[in-house]
């Protein structure tokens, strides 16, 4: 439990000074911000910007948080040094996820903030629903990061996956082919969740997709590590 | 008696089909430094892996301290620094002192030693390589330890931080610290060492204290006058060159004397075709 803490703490006093990775928290919930205040269009739907740079967000800011700090630290060697100092990898991915959540959550209240919804109870299912996407999305970079043995490859590997999954759900809106494709991604499906807040439509399908993704990247993870570790070396 | 701290039998390592350790044996004493010297891709990182459990070997022993590897908690200065740049000094000695829990005082103790207590503010980032090398031993001093891993501790620092990191060695060393140094500089390993590993390929080519391995290599036995009027005579180290020595010195014609035998650079090179610093 030290170690976990130690490890957050450290993360979060990284992050602050990162402005590269942090730049992604702070922008989506600005641009939807300045585009809610600024952009009013007739019969637009009540919190459509809120909702679209809600789920590029998730897509793509904890994404790649995760997996630039990871390939950072093997980069530089850190992670190298910090596994030598009986930092076990459970320890050092619970810190860095910890700290990646808390900071993508920060964000989540930002949206929640100016999204418009009404009672408590959407307020929390909304982040519930920032929650889990963050997740799922911080598997992904994980995936990536241990993957990848330098920042830039995991930048080049992040940035197409990243796009995928931010903009599907966006661009499902204009094609029904990409729109069926769309339907097996979880930032589709979380999207799917947030237009259904408060109006008692049957999810079933939509949790059932996230959690496919969830244990579909889990297990990547999960082969990855027994491959190669967290790949300190 | 001399007490054995590290103890290493039969040990052999591939990666994939390269052997990079290949039947390895040798034990290092208590309190002692022991040198590994070889030229890149002689195998001593990988061994560096090995001793401080990074990785498991192919076959073979290694115990240290009577324990077997992965057990103990070694200070490990690796020859990449691993620090966080976006950190300060203090912040990233700090991080490894709670993890280790050893008291934050002895990161003011640490950095007083290694002449940065000044530094301490200041952003890793902008620092000079010899001044991140400095924390970077620090770190692997946070840790009371009883043995130090040093992979190639000074290469590519200036003289006088490499000084500073030499008399910092030394002084752990007389507090009782073991000290295993891998290096590809010959003059580190001589000053420093009491006993030098060297490696070539992947096999152990000779070991021992460093001046008797030179006097074992030195086959030519002649010494090397200099005399006042520039002359440089190359004599027999033996009875036939009495007379001459004799006339020179009581003519005091003698500038120096030195003796012919090889450094460990040149005994490397003798046995192995190789230069160290290949």
């Amino acid at each position: 439990m030290n170690n976990i803490a130690i490890i957050f703490q450290k993360q979060i006093k990284d992050i602050l000074k990162n402005k590269t990775v942090l730049i992604e928290f702070i922008i989506f919930p600005l641009m939807a911000f300045i585009m809610t205040k600024t952009v009013q269009i007739q019969d637009m739907p009540a919190g459509f910007f809120v909702k679209l740079f809600a789920v590029m967000y998730i897509g793509m800011a904890p994404l790649t948080g995760m997996s630039a700090i990871i390939a950072e630290e093997k980069e530089k060697n850190t992670l190298r040094v910090l596994l030598m100092a009986d930092v076990t990898p459970a320890q050092y991915l619970t810190g860095t996820g910890g700290c990646v959540f808390l900071i993508s959550m920060a964000g989540a209240g930002a949206f929640c903030a100016i999204s418009g919804y009404s009672g408590p109870g959407e307020k929390a299912l909304f982040l519930l629903l920032m929650a889990i996407g963050s997740l799922v999305s911080m598997l992904i970079g994980a995936v990536i990061g241990a993957g990848c043995k330098s920042q830039m490859s995991a930048t080049s590997v992040a940035v197409p996956v990243m796009m995928t999954f931010s903009f599907l759900p966006m661009l499902s809106m204009f094609n029904e082919t990409i729109k069926k494709a769309a339907e097996f991604a979880y930032s589709r499906q979380i999207m799917v969740l947030m237009d259904g807040l408060g109006k008692g439509q049957d999810n079933t399908g939509s949790v059932i997709i996230i959690v496919l993704n969830m244990m579909l990247f889990g297990g990547l993870f999960g082969v990855l590590y027994k491959k190669g570790g967290l790949g300190g070396n | 008696m001399v007490d054995t701290f590290i103890e290493v039998r039969n040990l052999s390592h591939s990666f994939g089909v390269k052997k990079v350790l290949d039947n390895i044996s040798f034990q290092a004493e208590k309190g002692a430094v022991t040198g590994l010297l070889g030229p890149s891709g002689a195998g001593k990182t990988t061994l560096v892996n090995l001793l401080t459990g990074q990785l498991k070997p192919d076959t073979g022993e290694i115990r240290i301290g009577g324990r077997e590897t992965g057990g103990g908690r070694p200070g490990i200065m690796m020859d990449s620094f691993g620090l966080y740049e976006r950190l300060s000094v203090y912040e990233n000695l700090k991080i490894y002192a709670r993890i280790y829990r050893v008291p934050e005082r002895r990161i003011d103790e640490l950095l007083k030693k290694a002449e940065l207590s000044g530094a301490g503010k200041t952003i890793v980032g902008r620092l000079s390589k010899g001044m991140r090398s400095r924390v970077n031993f620090c770190r692997a001093l946070l840790k009371e330890t009883d043995i130090l891993f040093l992979d190639e501790p000074t290469s590519g620092l200036d003289p006088a931080t490499t000084e500073k990191i030499h008399g910092m060695m030394l002084e752990e060393k007389s507090e009782g610290t073991t000290i295993f140094l891998t290096t590809h500089n010959m003059h580190e390993a001589e000053r420093l060492c009491d006993k030098v590993i060297l490696l070539n390929e992947g096999k152990i080519v000779e070991d021992g204290v460093p001046k008797e391995i030179c006097r074992k290599y030195n086959s030519e036995n002649k010494i090397e006058v200099v005399l006042k009027n520039g002359e440089v005579h190359r004599i027999k180290n033996a009875d036939e060159s009495a007379g001459a020595m004799g006339k020179w010195l009581s003519g005091g014609e003698i500038v120096s004397v030195h003796s012919s035998e090889p450094d460990l650079e040149q005994v490397f090179l003798g046995i192995t075709g190789r230069r160290l610093w290949e």
